[in-house]
This record gives structure tokens, C-alpha cells and sequence, in this order.
């Protein structure tokens, strides 16, 4: 497959957006990267190469998205920290004029408020991208991830 | 050795625990002998992940690496993953199927029992070495630990004294089991969490019904009438280190169409609304209205029914201040597709990164942080009273009492 530079970059650029958020606790804006029906799962990779079906976060609307932020700043209480998101080049392995599908890895670093830094989880972005009235969104996101066994505990989106 | 760390621990006092018992490293270490090795019954997992014959998982009793078999009958065993020639982990994967099982540093290879089936160079090569004319292999198979099932569950034990698995767990902990696993069990799969904390801390949150209206707040945000402080916090076994906090009510679904008609958030006009209410859409599947259901058997498992999700939580002690939880999801074999989807959905409320129990994990650190170090301090349990008894209602730490009494038993304290 030829590599299309322009959608490479596009890709690459809503990864960076998506994590930028995140890490700059703009996390009202999360839900916006995803389109009105999506799919959001977070999947031990135990899980996933063993074909159970069990998830950490699964949610299928954008609301449940807005719902877990609204939890998140409301009504849950979790450690103090910072994340810190490392994504690797995407790599698009399927592409059909409508939807682009991507894999991407990427490390979370947490930080405490004692400034001790951790690496808090690895592994990889298998997204479903989509063209949303001019804007590319993920219609699927499943995080695999190779951390499966979770730091802590797990509140901020991945 | 111990004396040193609760020395001022009253006789037949179960509404104080030192803080010491949390982080002292030759408490711990006591633990390991009197508790781990000593004659409880501890889970290892659940018959379906092991469904094949020659099925294996590796696991831990304890501190001790432990893998747990089926074999061609379906009979399962236990055995310390340790190699009896020279100490080396014999199963380093996770989960597999296998007749035998080979060490990798010199291929002493093992059955499915554990027992010694052969041994490389016995005989020495071209007439030098080889083992001595008197070596059996009788004589060296992987220390065993006694198996019992239950209802779909399995559980091991290092000690010969260990009364049958029914009398350990006690009637009422039967009875529920039986009302949770009657029938055949899917396993959906492993959450896995690492906690800052000693293992009794895990043990005392899940013994506390107290705790729950005020640490956990995602329903009191969304507005969503809860009613659990409608319950009971029941202790079993002959100690009465087991607990079982149920409570009744919950969501059904006529309420929550009410709910996203906004018809009952009039009792509560400051809350946020949930605006996507699938997330507690479930189904009734028991004949009692309980719809909270955490079982605690003492000292490695914690059962859970929350709405539909279901759970056995293995509690593993890793060192005074860490402890390890693997988290087994599971439904029937004759769920239905949206059965099914209801648990996966369910499953965004609970577990490490649940929206109704992720701040476990943090209340635990919060304890194990605050107390480390301190010599002479202690945690009070006076809610409900000072007696180690159950309740018939929800706003009681009588069960964690009930669970030192044990532990201070066992521990000889």
C-alpha cells in the first residue's frame, strides 16, 4: 500500500490533539473527538489475546464519554496526578475513502504530587476514523493495553 | 518478635487495630506461615478457566507460586510452581494446556498431578554421571496442596488440618454461593490492580458497608435513588471472618425511565444527570431483591454481585505495603447475547477503574501513607458498637471486628 502522507499526517495530528487534551485536562473536550455513536473500550491485552469480552471502561455513545467526565470532576475521588501521553507514529492499515483505520502506540506517564513519575500504562490505539461533518473523530477506539495490571487505579481517560 | 507491635492490643479487643499490624515486615512474614500456609482454604480461580482437559494457570497462594491443573478426568490439582530439582518456576506462562510439565533449566518434567515422570541424563552419558543407583522419582515430585471445588470455584490449601471446604465456609457463605453460582459459569474475563496497601486494609473495606454512601458518591451526583442502607452485614464460619454485606433496591428500570423523564430528580434538584442511562439499564435474575451482594471469604476472596456485574476477586499479599487484585469476571453459560452486553456494560461501574468503586483503591493508599511509621497508634471500629457480631442493618463495622477476632485467633495475637 502506497503511504498517503496527507492522511498519515492527519492522523497523526488528531492522535496528538486527542492526547494534548487529555494531558492538559481539557477533558470536557474529550467526548468531542469521538463522533455521536462510537465505541470506547479500554481491553486488558489478556483479555483481548484471549478473546474475553470483559473491558475496563466500555462505552457506546459519546454521552457515556460525557457522563464519565462529568463523574470524574463530580463525584469520583482518585490519586492527585498528571498524565503525561506519548504516541508513537500511527501506522494506517486500512483506508476506503470513508473511514481510515489506524494503530498507534502509545505510553501514559502519571506523575504524583510528590513529582514522582511513573510509567502507568503501555500499548497501543486501534482506532476507527471517520470524516464528521469536516472533522476527523473516531467512530471506534479500543486501547489495548499491555499495562494490564493497573497501577493504582485507572480515572483519567486513556 | 511480635509482641513489640501490639503491645498495648487489649485482650478481646476487636474495636481498635494497631496500625503496626499494616506495615510491620516480621507481622507480614508471620502471616505468610500462620495465615498462607496455615489451615484455611484459599481461591484460585474457577473451574471454566480451565475447561479442557490438560488445562493449567499459574496463580499464587500466598506469596507462593502455585499453578493449578485439570486433568484428562477433570479432576484438579495444586502444586507450588517451584522445581524440585533446583527451585526454578516450572510454568512461566500464564494460562495453557499441557500433559506435561517441563522445566526449562534442566527438563525435570512433571504430570499434571505434579508428580516426577522423568529426569534428563539419569542414566549419565556414554557411562560417566547419572544420578545414583538409589534415586526415585518417587521421591520428587512438586510439593502438592490439597484441592476442593465448590459451586464452579476452586480453592487450595497447604494444611492437612484444614476442615472440609463446606464447614470452613459456613452455611450462609454456601447459601449464597449456591444463590450465585447454581449454575454453569462463563468466564468474561481479568481485571488486574496493584494497591499501595497491606491486604488486611482491602479486607477491612470489604467487611465496612459504612463506608459506602460517603466514600463512594457517583449515585448521590446523578441523583439516583439508592437505598442501601437497606441491608444486612451478616459474618460466618466459626470465627466469623467471613462477611456478607447485601443491600436491596438499586435501580430498576421503571425508575429510570422515570429518572430520564426527570420525574425523580425533584428529590434531588442539585444533582448532575447521567445522560446516557443505558449504563444501568440490567435485568433481575435472582428470586430476592438483593442487588448488592459482597461476600468476603477470609483471607483471599471477595464475591461480588453489583446489579449484574459479577466478580471473584483474589486478594494476593505482595509485601506489607502492596497487595494485588485479579478480578474474575464472569456470567452463565446461558446468558443471552444482551445478558451478556448488560455485564459488559455494567462492568464500566465497578473494578479499578469503576464509577462506584474506583476510590477503594485510593482510600487504602490514604491509610497505608498516613500510618506507616507510626508505633503506637490505632484505627477505631466503634460503629454499630464494640461486640465482634453481624448485623441486620448496614451502619455497623461489627464485621471487620468479627474479622481481627479471627485473625488475632489464627495469629496467636
Amino acid at each position: 500500500m502506497k503511504i498517503n502522507i496527507e492522511a498519515l499526517l492527519d492522523v497523526a495530528h488528531l492522535q496528538n490533539s486527542y492526547v494534548q487534551a487529555i494531558d492538559d485536562d481539557k477533558l470536557e473536550s474529550w467526548p468531542n473527538f469521538f463522533t455521536d455513536q462510537c465505541l470506547y473500550k479500554l481491553s486488558p491485552r489478556e483479555n483481548y489475546d484471549e478473546n474475553l469480552p470483559a473491558c475496563l471502561i466500555m462505552c457506546d455513545s459519546k454521552a457515556m464519554l460525557e457522563d464519565r467526565i462529568v463523574s470524574y470532576r463530580n463525584a469520583n475521588i482518585y490519586n492527585c496526578h498528571f498524565t503525561r501521553h506519548i504516541v508513537g507514529m500511527p501506522r494506517i492499515t486500512a483506508s476506503n475513502g470513508e473511514t481510515i483505520s489506524a494503530e498507534t502506540s502509545y505510553a501514559i506517564f502519571q506523575t504524583q504530587l510528590n513529582g514522582e513519575t511513573s510509567v502507568f500504562q503501555v500499548g497501543r490505539y486501534l482506532d476507527t476514523i471517520v470524516n464528521d461533518h469536516g472533522q476527523l473523530k473516531f467512530k471506534e477506539k479500543i486501547c489495548v493495553f499491555d499495562t494490564y495490571r493497573v497501577h493504582r487505579l485507572l480515572a483519567t481517560p486513556v | 518478635m511480635l509482641k513489640p507491635a501490639v503491645n498495648d492490643w487489649l485482650a478481646d479487643q476487636y474495636d481498635r487495630v494497631p496500625y503496626r499490624l499494616y506495615s510491620d515486615q516480621s507481622v507480614y512474614d508471620s502471616e505468610q506461615k500462620k495465615i498462607y500456609s496455615g489451615p484455611l482454604w484459599h481461591f484460585v480461580g474457577m473451574e471454566a478457566e480451565l475447561a479442557k482437559p490438560n488445562d493449567f494457570k499459574t496463580t499464587f497462594v500466598g506469596e507462593t507460586p502455585v499453578v493449578v491443573t485439570r486433568d484428562e478426568n477433570g479432576k484438579f490439582f495444586a502444586w507450588v510452581n517451584r522445581c524440585s530439582h533446583r527451585g526454578a518456576l516450572v510454568c512461566r506462562e500464564r494460562k495453557g494446556n499441557s500433559k506435561s510439565h517441563a522445566c526449562v533449566y534442566h527438563q525435570w518434567s512433571f504430570d499434571t498431578e505434579g508428580n516426577l515422570t522423568g529426569v534428563p541424563f539419569r542414566r549419565g552419558v556414554a557411562g560417566v554421571g547419572g544420578y545414583p543407583k538409589d534415586f526415585s522419582t518417587a521421591n520428587h515430585a512438586l510439593k502438592k496442596l490439597r484441592v476442593e471445588t465448590f459451586s464452579g470455584l476452586i480453592f487450595a490449601t497447604f494444611n492437612h488440618d484444614t476442615p472440609t471446604l463446606a464447614k470452613f465456609l459456613g452455611p450462609k457463605v454456601v447459601k449464597f454461593l449456591d444463590r450465585v453460582c447454581g449454575k454453569p459459569l462463563k468466564l468474561l474475563g481479568y481485571h488486574r490492580q496493584y494497591i499501595h496497601g497491606n491486604w488486611k486494609l482491602y479486607l477491612d473495606n470489604t467487611r465496612d458497608p459504612y463506608h459506602a454512601s460517603l466514600l463512594h458518591l457517583f449515585h448521590g451526583t446523578f441523583g439516583l435513588i439508592r437505598t442501601s442502607q437497606t441491608g444486612v452485614s451478616w459474618v460466618d464460619s466459626e470465627v466469623g471472618w467471613h462477611s456478607i454485606i447485601t443491600a436491596e433496591g438499586g435501580s430498576d428500570d421503571n425508575k429510570l425511565d422515570a429518572y430520564e423523564n426527570e420525574g425523580l430528580r425533584t428529590y434531588q434538584p442539585d444533582s448532575f444527570k447521567l445522560k446516557d442511562i443505558s449504563l444501568l439499564r440490567g435485568r433481575k435474575e435472582y428470586p430476592d431483591p438483593v442487588t448488592l451482594l459482597i461476600m468476603s471469604v477470609f483471607p483471599s476472596l471477595v464475591m461480588h454481585q453489583i446489579s449484574n456485574t459479577l466478580c471473584f476477586r483474589q486478594v494476593l499479599p505482595k509485601a506489607p505495603d502492596q497487595t494485588e487484585l485479579i478480578w474474575h469476571y464472569f456470567g452463565y453459560v446461558d446468558d443471552d447475547a444482551e445478558m451478556q452486553g448488560i455485564r459488559l456494560k455494567q462492568m464500566n461501574l465497578v473494578g479499578p477503574g469503576g464509577l462506584i468503586s474506583m476510590e477503594d483503591g485510593e482510600a487504602i493508599e490514604i491509610v497505608q501513607r498516613a500510618t506507616v511509621g507510626e508505633g503506637d497508634g490505632q484505627a477505631v471500629l466503634e460503629m454499630g458498637g464494640r461486640d465482634a457480631v453481624g448485623a441486620d442493618h448496614l451502619v455497623t463495622e461489627g464485621a471487620i471486628r468479627c474479622m481481627w477476632k479471627g485473625y488475632r485467633e489464627i495469629m496467636g495475637l
